[in-house]
């Protein structure tokens, strides 16, 4: 590096540089997190919806599946599992009958433990799910299967 | 044979051996979630696979965090030219955190989560059960507390010393550490938010703070075994970490693409987030042109390759593999599928893991009393263990990019109706899978020559 370019200006970039995209960033952040009630449904959190989340949290459902793309990449996106496995007209159906059949127990398939969950736990779980899958993420995922 | 500077540097050998330990348990449940990958009940009775995944990822953040604290409390005081604040309180420091992360992992592995959640009253506070963010809300406290009395201790150290650019660069990521870390207690019923804002944790460390900490160990490094005049050396590191921030900071937009947020982050963070690969390749001139000035033969050629090897990795896994997802019209097929796995995986050890080895390969001789460097045999064998372990992630990285690759045109091109179900693409990947895990059992074998050059010691001649 040039002889002219000396430590003292690296340092003052350094800390000019950072301080003033963290201010942009945090800029950015406010705007966001105003933006968001367009498109989070947050007047659809119900208790169920807010209880479902947190079993969602208690029964690490991340260190398996990925939600919105985050998380394990060991089994299925849910984001939009609702839509997947049935919607309106069969999803709950579909969600009580496969929690309470785990684990499949089918020789050398990936095994999703039994989490003994009730069937109020269940329809709030269920209830979670159905408003992530009106979440609108910028339109992903690309396509049903997550 | 005393050949520490400072007494007080004595501290950070605990740190760093029980990095190490942590890091063999860290390898031990990879390898059971590789096999997992493939063989899918493998053990699932006894070790589901979301365990297992908790106890890899935990692992592996604290004994990067171990070693983190570890090079701290050596080079502080070489820094300052003082001895440490407080020796007794780095080492209590050393008991808590080190009997705190016992607990959580055995936490993890004795009982269901949902019961460590009820018996750690997870419901006064819940912020566990999100990614890499599982611990107990008292582990958090704890760790809170332990790095507030760490970052006193070191605070107070530099304080009545001299004050480098290294050791500010140090102190400012590591309070940049401690107050990212703040967001995990940040848990609202709102996803959307709750999303957004787990990421000034996850990202703000590791493609922000961590990278302040990385460069301040590699210019102190560098400085040590090539002679080169402090002042190029420091002028480097600013520039290097400027570039990171800069980028970095608004780089977070490349998460922001897929949550409740507005358009203009695709535009922003694939704008920035291309520039991020910029500060790892600085980093990859810097220290091949350092050792080629190089003013002194330093004994120790292992640290030296650790040194090199970690600005290379790193620029591989962090700049390159991050870069191949990055942009928002790529990552719309990518996001979430095996090629984030493969980037994680080669950014974190050639980042992270290695310059924590960087740091130990230099330290341990002088913490041992042995002298500047170990006996040439130990330090082929440290080599050996070097480029195993190097190799090996090499070829699970290009593993799982081939797998990631497939599961993106099977699974995520193809519209919907035509496209293959997860679980149907995984079948499809299993060869890609088998080749991860022999490649991980080399992984393993490198990191047993590496420890077992610890235990090489010269032969007195009688």
């Amino acid at each position: 590096m040039s002889e002219n370019f000396t430590k003292g200006m690296a340092r003052n970039i350094y800390y000019g540089g950072s301080v003033f995209f963290f201010l942009i960033f945090l800029a950015l952040t406010f705007h966001t997190v105003k933006e968001m009630p367009k498109r989070d449904n947050r007047e659809n959190i119900t208790e169920a919806v807010a209880n479902g989340k947190h079993l969602w949290e208690k029964n690490n459902c991340i260190g398996c599946h990925t939600l919105i793309g985050e998380g394990a990449y060991f089994a299925p996106e849910l984001m939009n599992v609702y839509n997947r496995r049935g919607g309106e007209a069969g999803f709950k159906a579909f969600f009580n009958g496969w929690m309470k059949a785990q684990p499949l127990n089918i020789p050398g398939r990936r095994q999703m433990p039994q989490f003994n969950l009730t069937d109020q736990e269940l329809d709030e779980l269920a209830e979670f799910l159905k408003w992530t899958s009106e979440l609108d993420a910028n339109n992903w995922p690309p396509n049903i299967e997550g | 044979m005393n050949t520490l500077k400072y007494q007080s540097q004595a501290v950070a050998k605990p740190y760093f051996i029980f990095a190490m330990i942590l890091f063999v348990g860290q390898i031990l449940f990879g390898l059971l979630m590789g096999m997992q990958y493939v063989v899918g009940d493998f053990l699932g009775g006894l070790i589901p696979f979301n365990v297992a995944r908790m106890v890899h990822t935990n692992l592996l953040i604290v004994w990067l965090l171990f070693g983190f604290m570890g090079a701290a409390y050596y080079m502080i005081p070489e820094e300052s030219e003082t001895e440490l604040y407080s020796p007794k309180l780095a080492i209590a420091l050393f008991w808590i955190f080190a009997a705190a992360g016992v607990l959580t992992i055995l936490g993890y592995l004795l009982v269901p989560y949902s019961t460590l959640a009820d018996i750690t009253f997870n419901e006064l506070w819940p912020t566990m059960g999100r990614e890499f963010l599982e611990q107990p809300t008292i582990t958090k406290i704890g760790i809170v507390v332990v790095a507030l009395g760490f970052l006193f201790n070191i605070g107070m150290t530099i304080l009545k010393g001299r004050k480098t650019a290294i050791n500010m660069v140090m102190m400012t990521g590591l309070i940049g550490l401690a107050v990212f870390f703040l967001f995990a207690f940040y848990n609202p019923t709102n996803l959307a938010l709750d999303k957004y804002f787990w990421w000034f944790v996850v990202h703000l460390w590791v493609e922000g703070v961590w990278e302040l900490i990385m460069g301040a160990i590699l210019a102190y490094i560098l400085i040590k075994v090539t002679g080169v005049d402090r002042e190029v050396i420091e002028k480097w590191l600013y520039v290097i970490i400027a570039m990171a921030l800069i980028s970095g900071i608004l780089g977070t937009g490349h998460h922001f693409y897929w949550l409740m947020t507005p358009e203009y982050w695709q535009w922003v963070g694939s704008i920035f987030s291309a520039l991020e690969p910029l500060p790892f390749f600085a980093m990859v001139l810097y220290a091949f042109n350092m050792v080629n000035r190089r003013r002194r033969e330093h004994p120790n050629k292992a640290a030296t390759l650790w040194a090199l090897g970690t600005a290379v990795m790193a620029f591989l896994g962090a700049g390159v593999w991050g870069f191949l997802h990055t942009l928002s019209f790529v990552n719309y097929y990518t996001h979430g599928s095996q090629i984030t796995a493969a980037h994680g995986h080669m950014a974190f050890y050639g980042a992270y893991a290695m310059i924590v080895m960087t740091i130990i390969s230099y330290a341990m001789p002088k913490l041992r009393g042995i002298g500047e460097a170990n006996c040439n045999k130990a330090q082929v064998v440290e080599m050996w263990g070097f480029w195993l372990m190097t190799v090996a992630m090499v070829f699970i990285t290009l593993f799982l990019t081939g797998a990631g690759i497939l599961q993106v045109w099977l699974q995520r091109i193809p519209e919907s109706g035509e496209a293959l179900s997860f679980m149907a693409t995984q079948d499809k990947l299993e060869i890609f899978y088998w080749l991860r895990e022999i490649a991980g059992v080399f992984f393993l074998l490198g990191l047993i020559s590496y420890l077992s050059s610890f235990f090489i010691t010269e032969k007195k001649a009688a």
